[in-house]
């Protein structure tokens, strides 16, 4: 292109700009509104009646009203998923224990090495069985239930609700908008961060986002309350006991969030909130047949493929050092005796600090490396039910402390692979990608030492 | 050459059910990306109707064109620079005030404009009355009423894309007239523009946006047309003829 | 609140009805506001404010939007009613 014309241009944008006046462009700008109000005018009628959105935003956004009504939301989705999930994910497991059982006869039939066996079938297939018995439940009411309340219009509310809490940290009022996504996927969410305008504020939703808990790490909350928390509870109120010691988690998360904000708002990512506007739609009612079937095609399906992918590899690495030895123990027993001091601090042991880092690609895999880990040094017992999960996890010296510090760790600690490369995907930078990992980590080692130290301090356990 | 392919831009504020309609007119042949350079989501799918193949683009869900944000810039550049041989905006029923801004500002783009009033569903509940035919008449485009979670008037929102893009229908959409100082200064402009980039550009709408003052248009506007006329000399004409 | 006066839209209480009359507004968000029907002229209601007293949802041209104390102190209305 030649640079007259190049020229050219520019000095017409000149002459237009010396045409142009502060006048002209309210003019401009004025016309154009009034010209489309005097079009609805002529072709739209409207039969004034109070809306159905008014009377209920009167209860879902009224001071007295309005946090009560999103606490009991986010119980009841909660609630939801765990009580509906108990059944099926106990089917599956035995349905998957049944199948092993097949495979090893088959195995046996054919006279297969025992490291094949166990690479293929104590790896590989117990490995991902778990993945999918633990995660699909929870995930298939979780993610439809969650889609209806998003559909129904409900989250934008949230954001209105909150909004001032974000204000005062520092962060934009659209970020909760986010972290509702991070409930289904940290990853997802990442990419949903978005909706936000301004870089800064952006960056403070996506550095802040994983201590929402993602579906990857609800399926071990939500066991771990039942088993250790909510332990001295029977039959319905289990339930909603683990649910309510959940839903503390998730406060916790949303604490920290906001801690976070503040702190980044006035060291490294300084600056003060910009301007937004924030629309309420209507509220919809949503097609509640499409809404669950794409919600089940496009996100469980979909989350699930990951996982597997992930945990399968996984199940064949964690069975592959646990088997291999040197010196008089494996290799994996080596790894947990080097990590067990430094553990032990934060209120854990050295398998559950591996099972941590081994999964790192996907947070789903944590608790299945956790059992495998367990299972290959102890004794090999059968899991089949959550008793006797529990006795696994008593054998290996845990307490309630422990159970605790698992879920804030689980909770607090660095996001997984799929988000970290998504963080660097959308921000292009090594550095804050990198303080993406760090920040959580620090919070996550400083949280459980502190808890750890005060408990064993005031000796309650 | 074998079956024609179209391509069908949807346009709309957020919240208007656009991304419904692109589900239910592209089932699962769709698939999404980033737009090239811009942390935007690009979704495109296809569809097959009266056996001419059609691809659909879902712009980001905006409020206007003017360049508040990447998503406005995105759905705009698209709009001017990829010209969609049909672009429809999809309209929410319940709050037409508002997004008919949009429709207005597509029609300054472009004369390939069909207006989709969507979520006619919900506005008859809340006594919404919309006429479209007056409102085609004052808008000089194509106005459908549909709802798309309910998959009424999609037929003739198909019927009248058809016709739109085999050019058996042609639209003329009507302008906003500014003050008769703003019209002077729009002519003048005009023919300048369009010696300068070429007669298949929407020169009026440009010269609005000088006059707007809107410079990150016209800076990408200048870097697309600098860019598609590399290589090749001097002439200025040039440029509009080949790609 | 007294009809025909000029006030903020920070300053109405919610049920308020008040007609716009300028905004001191620049740059994107005035255009933005301008986008959302925020026009000199609309007549804007004042809906409620958040459990946490801000922002406040306004009613304009049939649709809901919330604006933070920031913004909408910028912007002046007519009381016309409420």
């Amino acid at each position: 292109m030649s640079t007259t014309s190049a020229g050219a241009f520019d000095r017409l944008m000149q002459e237009a700009e010396a045409l142009a006046s502060e006048d002209s462009r309210d003019e401009i700008v004025g016309t154009f509104y009034r010209t489309t109000r005097s079009i609805c005018e002529e072709s739209v009628t409207y039969q004034t009646q109070a809306g159905r959105s008014e009377k209920l935003d009167a209860v879902l956004t009224s001071p007295v009203w309005g946090f009560p009504m999103m606490l009991a939301m986010l119980g009841v989705v909660i609630y939801m998923t765990i009580a509906g999930a108990n059944i099926p994910s106990d089917m599956l497991a035995s349905l998957f224990g049944a199948g092993e059982e097949v495979l090893t006869l088959a195995f046996q039939a054919v006279g297969a090495p025992d490291w094949l066996y166990g690479v293929l079938v104590l790896g590989l297939y117990r490995g991902t069985s778990w993945v999918v018995s633990v995660m699909l439940p929870p995930m298939l009411i979780f993610f439809p239930v969650f889609a209806l309340l998003e559909n129904f219009g409900y989250l934008p509310r949230v954001a209105f609700n909150m909004d001032r809490l974000f204000k005062r940290s520092g962060g934009h009022g659209k970020q909760s908008l986010t972290m509702a996504m991070g409930f289904g996927c940290n990853a997802a969410a990442i990419v949903s961060t978005r909706i936000i305008e301004s870089p800064r504020e952006r960056m403070l939703a996506i550095l802040t986002n994983n201590f929402v808990p993602c579906n990857g790490r609800w399926p071990m909350l939500i066991m771990l309350s039942s088993l250790f928390m909510a332990a001295g509870f029977a039959g319905g109120w289990q339930t909603l006991a683990t649910a309510a010691v959940v839903m503390g988690m998730v406060l916790i998360g949303i604490a920290v969030t906001l801690i976070v904000s503040w702190t980044l708002s006035r060291t490294a990512l300084r600056g003060v909130p910009t301007h937004y506007t924030l629309e309420l739609p209507p509220y919809r009612r949503p097609k509640v047949w499409n809404t669950i079937v794409r919600a089940t095609m496009d996100k469980s399906v979909f989350v699930l493929k990951r996982a597997v992918k992930v945990a399968a590899p996984a199940g064949v690495l964690t069975w592959i050092l646990a088997n291999i030895h040197w010196g008089g123990s494996s290799v994996l027993e080596h790894i947990i005796g080097f990590l067990d001091p430094f553990a032990y601090t934060l209120g854990l042991d050295g398998t559950i600090l591996m099972a941590f880092i081994l999964g790192l690609p996907a947070n789903e895999i944590v608790l299945p490396i956790l059992l495998m880990g367990y299972l290959s040094t102890g004794a090999m017992t059968e899991v089949n039910d959550l008793a006797s999960l529990k006795q696994v996890f008593i054998d290996h010296g845990w307490t309630w402390l422990t159970a605790l510090n698992v879920m804030l760790f689980s909770l607090l600690h660095y996001p997984c692979g799929t988000t970290l490369y998504t963080i660097y995907k959308e921000t292009r930078s090594p550095k804050w990608t990198f303080f993406a990992a760090v920040i959580p980590t620090l919070i996550a080692v400083g949280v459980t030492f502190t808890v750890a130290q005060m408990v064993r301090g005031f000796g309650w356990v | 050459m074998t079956v024609e392919s179209y391509r069908i831009a949807l346009a709309g504020n957020p919240n208007t059910g656009k991304s419904t309609l692109f589900n239910l007119l592209t089932g699962l042949r769709q698939h999404t990306g980033n737009w090239p350079g811009k942390t935007v989501l690009r979704a495109e799918g296809s569809f097959t109707y009266r056996s001419r193949n059609f691809q659909v683009i879902d712009l980001p869900g905006t409020y206007s064109l003017y360049s508040n944000s990447a998503d406005e810039e995105t759905a705009r550049d698209y709009i001017i620079f990829e010209k969609p041989d049909v672009t429809v905006v999809v309209l929410d029923a319940t709050a037409l005030e508002r997004n008919l801004n949009l429709a207005l500002q597509v029609m300054e783009m472009t004369d390939r404009v069909i207006v989709c009033v969507n979520l006619i569903d919900e506005a008859k509940r809340k006594g919404i009355v919309v006429d479209d035919r007056k409102m085609a008449a004052r808008l000089g485009v194509p106005v459908v009423k549909i709802s798309a979670r309910n998959q009424e008037g999609v037929d003739a929102l198909l019927d009248t894309v058809f016709r739109m893009v085999t050019g058996e229908m042609k639209a003329r959409p009507v302008q906003v007239r500014y003050s008769a100082a703003t019209e002077n200064k729009i002519s003048r402009l005009v023919p300048r523009i369009q010696s300068l980039i070429g007669p298949d550009v929407p020169a009026r709408w440009i010269a609005l946006r000088m006059l707007d003052g809107d410079r990150s248009l016209l800076d990408s506007l200048k870097a697309h047309w600098m860019s598609r006329g590399k290589g090749d000399g001097e002439v200025e004409h040039d440029i509009s003829r080949s790609v | 609140m007294v009809r025909g006066k000029v006030v903020p839209f920070s300053d109405m209480p919610e049920g308020v009805s008040a007609r716009i009359v300028r905004l001191d507004v620049e740059g994107t968000m005035r255009r933005r506001l301008l986008d959302l029907g925020f026009i000199p002229g609309a007549v804007i209601e004042v809906l409620r404010k958040s459990p946490l007293g801000d922002p406040t949802a306004f009613r304009v041209s049939h649709t809901t939007i919330a604006l933070r104390r920031e913004e909408s102190s910028k912007i002046f209305g007519e009381v016309i009613g409420g």
